[in-house]
């Protein structure tokens, strides 16, 4: 499957010579360096991390030390992680927008 | 007493968790270390994953040889010390710490309990601060630091206090486009501060050695900037900002903000010790002897995380906050070395009296942030809704306003909005700041996952 | 300053400010005093629940009056207090319960509460979220919740606009009766007089019924209370285990902003002297572990903040409500043993009618302050 091309909100300005590390993003398969956090993992593949639950739009993370709590983002399962402190891993399923029905709460 | 079983904790291994524990070593004691990131060294001198390759002088610039020795310190200390990375201090309950590592809940049981927690970006709302692409100051550096990355291509670094230069200074020796520093403060406090900031003469050469290569480079800088929005759509565009009567617009894809920085109290909050007003600041801190004991027995306060004196003042007060419970455990402390670090701390407070003339809190601005801006990002809740709550609902102070308008009451616990929401509400009742109070610490101090378990007791 | 009223109300939780709204719409002059803030203890800190199921019978009738005045908020006080009549479920673990609860449903019946029971198969068809190893539900479809945070200050305020007198921060440091009238002095307000005294001072009730020789052995205990960040909004009704054992007791609503509010288990330590509750970590994990148990979807989720506040109980589990025994023209609704939330409007409407007419249609008599009388 061809990939989409979507410029990252990051980017690289250093230490570019890490093993690569895949995993999904939104259903797109995508790369990103061994050491990258989620939060970069996924901004240097995309624009933002979740959505507002409040109906003000879109976040891409603020304070980057695991204070401002502006990053969580779901897992294509169901699970919560935060994303500038949860270092990303290979096959990782992230999503960017909130989990469907069945996925919260998880049938039993 | 016999110290060698005296009980201690250290939450936080920045400079002054890390001095801390190493005091404590020194007099015999195996202190458990509390650290919530993997790897220790704190916000300042955050260690980069393993596998990462740039020396101590690129990621700390002049601080390089203080990094590398706290750092090897540290290591060094290893096997002395009961370090827990990635663990999360969660509550203090009576003589407790409650800690998560890995999902699992342990209680740690003190004699001692020194909070080095460190600190975080002071904020307040300005128009348009929820896009994506606006971070907070120390989130830039962050990303630049321990990742590698710049938040943007085209960055505004927008604020006041000595970090705005330096991160800034630091995007563009990374080959990143600066679009510009805009300082909230006048140029004319900086000028007024001289005098207490000429105590460190490096410290302050460095500074200015910022803002002289930023220009250089024919980047803006420019003070007594009163931001009006930033601006964009889904994405930042730019800033629209005044100066004096005139208008100003600078494009960019990325907006870095702060306005000097906040302690993280929570912890200190939950273990009951009292806090007390600073004027100066605008600031609630836990109250403190000039060695860091707090008024409640057993809890020692050290670093950014009592008051913000920054990494030096970090690394003496942690060692001072050691001292102070070795004596309390009536241990023998070397008077010379008590009487040199108090003096030292007593400099860099004289150089922190200088910062907060050079760089004050824009209170006004926190004031008239418009009613329909954003202040809670967690739960949003614009400052109209606050004024309307303060007003119409008579709310007297923050936590009543926050139980009433949901202000302060979303992830982040008033992180990042409750500096401007007491200012608001100050401004919307006509009272005196210290009047309104502080959003009370609620456990947990982060939040907690529901998959935790209980763990064994000691 | 107003000194003199046709009844004073000591305590502005939800049954002060709620008794002082009604006494007024009854066209009597009323001083509410209130020590801190309307609503900041008991009143504020509470689960939320808005539930008839499950309560004595002889305490339905008080349920559902109180239930029409929910229905009525937005008409009667001017906003809806977040109310959302979404259903209440109660789920057991065993089969001896689950019995419990069907004769409980078959009971209430006669009370006008129709309650549906529900199969272990029904439950998993209708909310698979819920562990396989329930046996039995029983829902209420006209349960449901409200913010505790924002409904006894909004009694208050249309108290207020009702016309009653409110002095908040006002702590009363002496009462004493001279002829007919109620002297009472007030921190800050001075001397104040009524020949009517209704105190609704939740866990501090006790020390003002000592003061007129009616002792009663109240006790204090905070409620473990906890709330995850907000979530997809998809659990309709309130959800709460029934059992005899207090640590499995545990219950959850979720807001339709989306956070789940969680409360239950092993109650806390309280103090009326420190005005402090406190949660304790080993109660909260244990709750954790309960929440988990009875919905494992829970695992996926943070909580953000908990908070416990002062609730006061009666060794019977029943409040002490109804006119003085000893003292005319006094009256007591306290002590609601951490299940005042959903009656409070109903127990302010029927002290006022007492008040105001002498009498009440809806039957007290259980709750009245002599049962402690030796």
């Amino acid at each position: 499957m061809a990939e989409i091309s979507v410029s990252g909100r990051l980017h690289r300005v250093a230490e570019g010579d890490r093993a690569p590390v895949s995993f999904r993003l939104d259903g797109r398969e995508v790369t990103a360096l061994a050491g990258d956090s989620v939060l970069t993992a996924a901004l240097t593949n995309g624009r933002t991390l979740r959505v507002s639950e409040f109906g003000d739009g879109d976040r891409a993370g603020f304070c980057m030390m695991g204070a401002c709590q502006d990053c969580w983002m779901w897992t294509e399962g169901g699970d919560r992680l935060r994303a500038c402190t949860t270092p990303v891993a290979d096959g990782m399923a992230l999503s960017t927008i909130p989990v469907g029905e069945g996925l919260w709460p998880r049938p039993a | 007493m016999a110290t060698s079983g005296m009980r201690a904790v250290v939450v936080g291994a920045g400079p002054a968790g890390m001095r801390a524990a190493q005091t404590l070593v020194a007099a015999g004691i195996r202190p458990v270390v509390i650290d919530e990131a993997g790897r220790s060294g704190g916000q300042i001198y955050r260690r980069p994953p393993e596998g990462f390759v740039r020396d101590a002088e690129t990621l700390y610039g002049a601080d390089a040889a203080k990094a590398r020795d706290l750092h090897a310190m540290f290591d060094r200390l290893r096997d002395a010390i009961d370090y827990r990375p990635d663990t999360l201090a969660w509550n203090v309950a009576g003589d407790m710490l409650h800690v998560v590592t890995d999902g699992v809940a342990d209680a740690l049981p003190f004699d001692a309990l020194i909070l080095a927690t460190g600190a975080t970006d002071r904020l307040l709302p300005i128009a348009g601060w929820t896009r994506p692409g606006c971070y907070s100051l120390g989130g830039a550096q962050v990303a630049l630091k321990a990742q590698g990355c710049a938040i943007g291509r085209r960055v505004l670094f927008l604020g006041t206090g000595p970090l705005l230069y330096l991160v800034a200074h630091q995007y563009r020796k990374a080959g990143v486009e600066v679009a510009a520093v805009l300082d909230t403060a006048p140029f004319a406090a900086q000028v007024r501060a001289l005098p207490d900031l000429m105590v460190r003469p490096g410290f302050l050469l460095r500074g200015a050695s910022f803002r002289a290569g930023l220009q250089a480079a024919g980047v803006t800088v420019a003070n007594g900037v009163v931001p009006r929005a930033i601006e964009g759509g889904r994405e930042v565009s730019g800033l629209r900002y005044r100066i004096g009567d005139k208008e100003h617009h600078v494009a960019a894809d990325a907006v870095a903000m702060g306005f000097h920085l906040r302690s993280e109290t929570q912890l200190a909050d939950l273990a009951g010790c009292p806090f007390l007003f600073d004027a100066a600041s605008g600031q609630w801190r836990p109250d403190a002897d000039r060695d860091g004991r707090s008024p409640r027995a057993g809890v020692y306060l050290a670093g950014d995380g009592a008051r913000v004196l920054g990494a030096d003042a970090a690394e003496a007060g942690g060692r001072l906050a050691a001292l102070a419970a070795l004596a309390d455990a009536g241990h023998a402390v070397d008077a010379g070395e008590l009487a040199a670090l108090r003096r030292r701390m007593a400099m860099l407070d004289r150089f922190r009296r200088g910062l907060a003339t050079a760089f004050p809190w824009p209170a006004d601005l926190a004031r008239s942030v418009a009613d329909d801006v954003i202040l809670c990002r967690c739960e949003n809740i614009t400052a109209g809704q606050l004024r309307e709550t303060a007003s119409a609902k008579g709310a007297p102070e923050l936590n009543r306003t926050k139980a009433l308008s949901r202000i302060g009451m979303g992830r982040c616990q008033g992180r990042f909005c409750g500096s401007a929401a007491a200012e608001i509400l100050a401004d919307a009742r006509g009272t005196p700041l210290a009047e309104v109070g502080r959003l009370r610490g609620q456990a947990p101090v982060k939040p907690l996952s529901m998959a935790t378990a209980k763990g064994t007791r000691p | 300053m107003k000194t003199r009223a046709d009844a004073i109300v000591v305590g502005g939780g939800i049954m002060g400010a709620s008794a002082a709204f009604f006494l007024a719409r009854a066209g009597r002059s009323v001083i509410l005093l209130e020590r801190g803030l309307v609503g900041q203890q008991a009143s504020g800190t509470n689960f939320g629940n808005v539930r008839r199921q499950g309560r004595y019978l002889h305490q339905l009738p008080l349920s559902n009056r109180a239930r029409d005045i929910w229905l009525r908020l937005p008409e009667l006080i001017g906003e809806d207090c977040e109310f959302l009549p979404s259903g209440h479920l109660r789920v057991s673990y065993t089969r001896e319960q689950a019995d419990r609860i069907a004769a409980y449903a078959e009971d209430a019946r006669a009370y006008g509460l129709d309650l549906e029971m529900l199969s272990s198969n029904a439950l998993r068809a209708r909310y698979p979220y819920l562990s396989a190893d329930l046996v039995a539900g029983c829902l209420d479809p006209t349960g449901g919740h409200a913010n505790p945070r924002l409904t006894a200050p909004a009694f208050g305020r249309a108290a207020v606009r009702a016309g009653v007198t409110l002095y908040e921060n006002s702590e009363v440091t002496h009462i004493g009766k001279t002829g007919e009238d109620f002297v009472l002095e007030v921190a800050g307000r001075g001397e104040l007089r009524s020949p009517v005294l209704l105190v609704t001072a939740g866990a501090w009730g006790g020390r003002l019924s000592a003061l007129f020789g009616e002792s009663v052995p109240l006790a204090t205990h905070g409620p473990q209370m906890a709330v995850t960040e907000p979530l997809p909004y998809r659990i309709v009704p309130t959800i709460g285990v029934s059992t005899p054992h207090v640590y499995e007791t545990v219950y959850f609503r979720q807001v339709e902003r989306g956070n789940v509010i969680l409360g239950g288990s092993t109650r806390g330590p309280a103090s009326n002297e420190t005005n402090r509750a406190a949660v304790l970590p080993d109660n909260f994990l244990g709750q954790l572990e309960q929440l988990r148990r009875v919905m494992p979807g829970f695992a996926a989720v943070n909580v953000i903040r908990v908070w416990s506040g002062v609730e006061s109980y009666l060794p019977d589990d029943m409040p002490v409500m109804g006119p003085s025994a000893t003292t005319s023209g006094l009256y007591y609704a306290f002590g609601f043993c951490g299940a005042g939330f959903q009656i409070g409007p109903g127990v302010g409407a029927v002290m006022a009618e007492l008040i105001a007419t002498g009498a009440t249609s809806t039957p007290i008599e259980p709750y009245s302050i002599a049962r402690f009388a030796r």
